[in-house]
């Protein structure tokens, strides 16, 4: 249960902006790990005819999903610290996460 | 027959437990007037601070069914429909007893953060003028009318996790400050806020402006400090 003092879309914001980075900093190593495996082709084959699992193509599509709500939540937190004040905050928070799931949506659908 | 709330109070110090009592119900009750009725009527050896009971003092906040709120203008009607409360001390600041802390590292944080005014002209000297739509007299504005009341320190999680942090209230006073062009030491006031307690820790969470009885925002208050802080050091005044 989340604490009542917490329970508003800035908390929320939040927790999404440290989830979502906890979530790519340890997909990283994970990427960086096969990226190496290049040096030696026929590994690097195994690790991408791995990839193509239903399940590994769904995960690949959640960590774009989470990449893609990070990256609007940074670009909300530096306009919040670098431009000036606007009340808007929380309606940006709101596009922000919904300009993600747009881009999540239109990903799985193929449209991009 | 009155109707009655069911109250539940943190009682002792931080390793204390809760009490419940049942209190009449009125129409028109504050929750500090609940705290009252328990300590009139049931157990006068119930600790909690109070003044003005108008909202003016900022002394009478509690944490109440979870949230950090004035207790003297919060009314009970709009805060526990089923009504239950749970009424507990701030949180981030040591216990003394009760529903009392200690607000002294909040208020020395006020110093650290050089919330007091520094003079740049003596009293003989003729007085500044400041326009009243001026943009530092508007930020100052913004910033101006807090109570002192700690709800806002209490609901900063950086705080929770970092207690050097000098806090959302300290810092929207340092933003008044640095608002006012007749203060003579802006310098030094970025050097304060700008230290590893300072301005750079806040984590926009907004949970200060979220809770703050009196609408004040010291998330944008902070957010400025940061950008202040940050063009002082790009110019070397820092």
């Amino acid at each position: 249960m989340i604490r009542p003092s917490r329970n508003h879309p800035g908390f929320w914001a939040f927790l999404l902006h440290r989830l979502s980075g906890l979530a790519l900093v340890l997909f990283l190593p994970a990427h960086f790990l096969v990226l190496g495996s290049a040096i030696n082709a026929s590994a690097f084959d195994a690790a991408i005819a791995w990839t193509d699992r239903p399940l590994v193509k769904f995960g690949e599509w959640g960590i774009v999903v989470l990449l893609a709500l990070h990256m609007t939540g940074g670009i909300r937190l530096l306009a919040l610290e670098f431009l000036p004040w606007s009340e808007g905050q929380k309606a940006r928070i709101a596009i922000g996460i919904g300009a993600a799931l747009l881009f999540g949506a239109a990903l799985a659908l193929g449209l991009v | 027959m009155t109707r009655e709330l069911d109250v539940k109070i943190k009682r002792g110090g931080d390793d204390g437990g809760y009490e419940n009592f049942r209190v009449p119900q009125r129409e028109n009750q504050t929750v500090l007037d609940v705290v009252t009725w328990i300590q009139r009527e049931a157990d006068p050896t119930l600790t909690y601070r109070f003044a003005c009971r108008v909202g003016v003092c900022g002394s009478c906040a509690m944490t109440v069914n979870g949230r950090p709120r004035w207790t003297c203008r919060t009314h009970v009607s709009k805060v526990a429909g089923d009504g239950r409360l749970v009424i507990e001390p701030l949180e981030n600041m040591p216990v003394i007893k009760d529903l009392a802390t200690d607000m002294t590292g909040f208020f020395e944080k006020w110093q650290a953060a050089r919330g007091r005014f520094e003079a740049a002209i003596s009293r003989d000297d003729p007085l500044v003028p400041i326009l009243p739509d001026s943009p530092e007299r508007r930020a100052a504005d913004a910033a101006i009318e807090c109570i002192n009341c700690a709800v806002c320190y209490s609901a900063c999680d950086v705080v929770s996790w970092d207690q050097d942090y000098l806090g959302p209230a300290a810092l929207n006073r340092a933003w008044a400050a640095l608002n006012d062009v007749r203060d003579g030491d802006r310098a030094g006031l970025l050097r304060a806020v700008s230290g590893d307690a300072g301005c750079g820790n806040c984590h926009s969470h907004q949970s200060c402006a979220e809770h703050c009885p009196v609408e004040i925002n010291p998330t944008r208050s902070i957010a400025g400090l940061k950008r202040a802080s940050l063009v002082a050091l790009l110019k070397g005044e820092r």
